[in-house]
């Protein structure tokens, strides 16, 4: 028996169709039931291809709730104005938390390292809290890491936004249950069932507009713990680390001073799933230094409250 | 829209070795990628899984938190994902031991197919008959059970022969239809992926092979759309839109949960508890405006006339079901309460939310033998029938012939909690 890890693409349009109707029925469970929600935006793609779905949940509507955007200071430029021009594009309200803020008020102080990433989860709260949202769409997917592999789809918070993984609601059927006490919230993750390979055949079909960065392009770059990271003003090599240039590009989109980019010659839509096809390490295994901190590193910061 | 992905939910414990059969199962079907497999080698060794030859304990892949992975137990169901060149697998990973009843109705209440495992040691025990009882009474449409452990009874034939046997007569009296019962071992991957090289006996498919033709079900019957919400374009439109085309627009916006509805069909809407005819103008999918629209497509419909249709109202073609305020259903319950005649409910069914009371706790099934016991109340994984009464009339139908019209859930009015999921077995037979 052959297995391979690309499937035709036949296949992938009729899986694409169930996924796609999974998500916009979830999306619209929740603009029906509950008050007032959010849409938590960081221009990566898969927050991306949840704004997309919404848009289509609700056509011909204009996306009827205001986009969230916790920046930690620490942005890829092209990214910021990526979400400049969608917030244009759809018409859009948007709510920007700022790490940056925070610190210079002195409400949160900047960690030994210099990475924020562990700093958002105060400010995601502070601003879920302030504007009121009693649930926040977010893009998290199941197939990322092994704690989102057991959230429910309507993930509950409590009145310090913290996820109980031992006391879940169950969730049946498509009978979706989004109540809660009055001081809770709930993250609503319509695309959970996706994977990194489905959401790029997605943004492949329906030729979505993504940041550059997610395209292999020539970067400064210096190596650290096996990963590419960026010259930038919050990513600084040490003496042993060397700056060179290379072609890269990003399979997740994050903090610049934690995320890392691939070696990478695809930039289309198209190589990229050429890449992933034949690709051995997973998007956050590649990418993400947060995740590295031990095997429990999302699991940890999601009790905490984290996206 | 034929749709090639796969719904699976396995149900067992760990001691009959679930965890390593999906750990396996992902494992040969090469969905682990490099970095999850070093950090699962890496907790092997540390744990001095299989001596020194390096073996890999699969049965980590599938643990998911911290306490799993410290205490060797797994707590909730796990979603995992793998893709072969013949279509998409979406695996709910049911738990066996802790909350196994409200584990295995999550996963198995979406599944295609559920995979049940039986330690080839032990054959049926009541265990198993606990699961196929539950999987029984969700319907789920295919039934895979996987006799594991297989090596361990030196592939013995005969012995076998009578856990098939016994199997199939149990999911015959249970009314499950499609079982295939497979002679497995998790540990070495025999028939799990690959087939056995050493049981030449067997000519059988294997796991993934089955998994790879099973046909899932598709939804026949009545088109049916419980609407979600009622879209008015009232100065919101989308950036641009001509507001012109949409002044007298109006959609209603759900899933096409049962067969097929075309644009000049006839439809009931149940809107208010009152039914009224009207023929479908329009439908819009996701991909654009259609002239016809399947079962699990996420639609928009227009109608020819204008109807006071809202939120949890019914559209179907055909005959409409008949408002039900009192019923009898089979419920589990799935919270740590104490259901008792005369509770106060609500009730989600389809997109409607309704109060509801609990009239009357007809009987307990005892899961072990299916036998019914009268109770005066219904506990956490209890499996129960109860008379229901709701505010609000609901368009309920049987389960067996809709998942969506025939099921609902029970939520606690004060908490939000969802106490119980309920299956609606026979229509008209409320007193």
């Amino acid at each position: 028996m052959t297995i391979t890890a690309n499937a035709p693409t036949g296949t992938q349009r009729s899986v694409l169709d169930a996924l796609e109707a999974e998500s916009i029925h979830i999306i619209r469970e929740v603009l029906a039931e509950f008050e007032k929600p959010g849409l938590l935006f960081s221009g990566g793609k898969d927050s991306v291809v949840v704004l997309h779905l919404l848009a289509k949940a609700v056509a011909p509507l204009r996306v009827p709730i205001p986009v969230v955007h916790i920046d930690t200071g620490h942005n890829f430029a092209e990214v910021l104005n990526f979400r400049d021009s969608v917030v244009q594009k759809y018409g859009l309200n948007l709510v920007v938390g700022s790490v940056q803020e925070y610190i210079d008020r002195g409400e949160l102080t900047e960690l030994p390292d210099g990475t924020r990433n562990r700093l958002q989860t105060r400010v995601l709260l502070d601003t879920i809290e302030n504007n009121g949202f009693d649930v926040v769409f977010g893009g998290a997917r199941r197939d990322e890491d092994k704690a989102r592999a057991k959230e429910r789809i309507l993930s509950l918070r409590d009145e310090f936004g913290v996820w109980d993984p031992r006391n879940q609601r169950p969730e049946i059927w498509s009978l979706y249950n989004g109540r809660h006490e009055p001081d809770w919230h709930v993250r609503a993750f319509p695309i959970s069932n996706w994977t990194e390979r489905d959401i790029w055949a997605y943004i492949q079909r329906e030729n979505i507009e993504l940041p550059s960065i997610y395209f292999a392009h020539c970067r400064q770059v210096f190596e650290r713990d096996g990963m590419w990271r960026a010259l930038t003003p919050v990513s600084q090599p040490n003496e042993d680390e060397p700056v060179v240039i290379k072609q890269v590009r990003y399979r997740t989109v994050g903090d610049a001073s934690c995320t890392g980019a691939v070696l990478s010659e695809a930039d289309n839509v198209a190589k990229v799933l050429d890449e992933l096809a034949i690709a051995t390490v997973t998007e956050r295994g590649a990418t993400r230094a947060d995740d590295r901190i031990s095997a429990a590193g999302m699991e940890d910061r999601k009790t905490e409250g984290y996206f | 829209m034929t749709t090639t992905l796969l719904r699976i939910a396995t149900a067992g414990s760990v001691d009959d070795g679930k965890s390593t059969l999906v750990g396996r199962l992902l494992h040969d079907a090469k969905a682990i990628l490099a970095d999850s497999l070093d950090d699962i080698a890496r907790t092997s060794a540390e744990r001095g899984f299989g001596g020194a030859d390096g073996t890999l304990d699969l049965a980590l892949v599938t643990d998911g938190l911290r306490a799993e992975r410290e205490q060797g137990i797994t707590i909730d169901v796990a979603y995992r994902y793998f893709s072969t060149d013949k279509r998409s697998f979406i695996l709910a990973d049911c738990p066996g031991h802790v909350q196994y009843t409200r584990n295995t109705v999550t996963g198995a209440s979406t599944a295609d197919a559920a995979i049940v495992l039986v330690d080839a040691r032990n054959g049926v025990l009541e265990q198993t008959r606990r699961h196929l009882g539950v999987l029984a009474l969700l319907r789920v449409p295919r039934l895979v059970v996987a006799v594991n452990k297989m090596d361990l009874i030196n592939w013995d034939e005969q012995a076998f022969a009578a856990i098939e046997s016994e199997v199939l007569s149990l999911a015959t009296e249970l009314g499950i239809q499609a079982t295939t019962v497979i002679p497995v071992s998790a540990l070495q991957g025999d028939n799990v992926v690959e087939p056995s090289l050493t049981a030449t006996w067997y000519t059988g498919p294997t796991l993934l092979g089955l998994l790879e033709e099973l046909e899932p079900k598709l939804g026949g019957g009545t088109a049916r759309l419980d609407v979600q919400y009622v879209i008015r374009p009232q100065g919101a439109l989308a950036p641009g839109l001509d507001p012109e085309v949409y002044r007298d627009y109006r959609g209603y916006a759900g899933t096409l949960v049962d067969g097929t509805l075309n644009v000049g069909d006839r439809v009931q809407v149940l809107s208010n508890g009152q039914p009224v005819a009207s023929r479908v103008k329009a439908i819009s999918t996701p991909a654009g405006s259609a002239q016809s629209a399947q079962a699990g497509e996420a639609i928009v419909l227009e109608l020819e006339t204008d109807l006071d249709i809202a939120r949890g109202d019914t559209i179907v073609a055909g005959e409409l079901p008949t408002a039900q305020r009192e019923f009898q259903a089979n419920i589990c319950v799935l919270d740590p309460v104490k259901l008792t005649n005369g509770q106060r409910l609500l009730i989600k069914h389809g997109t409607k939310v309704s109060a509801a009371k609990l009239s009357t706790i007809e009987h307990v099934i005892n899961v072990a033998d299916y036998s019914q016991q009268p109770a005066d109340s219904l506990e956490l994984n209890d499996l129960g029938r109860i008379t229901l009464r709701s505010q609000a009339g609901l368009a309920i139908e049987e389960y067996a012939s809709s998942r969506t019209g025939g099921s609902f859930l029970l939520i606690d009015p004060t908490t939000g909690r969802t106490l119980a999921a309920g299956i609606i077995e026979e229509k008209h037979e409320a007193a």
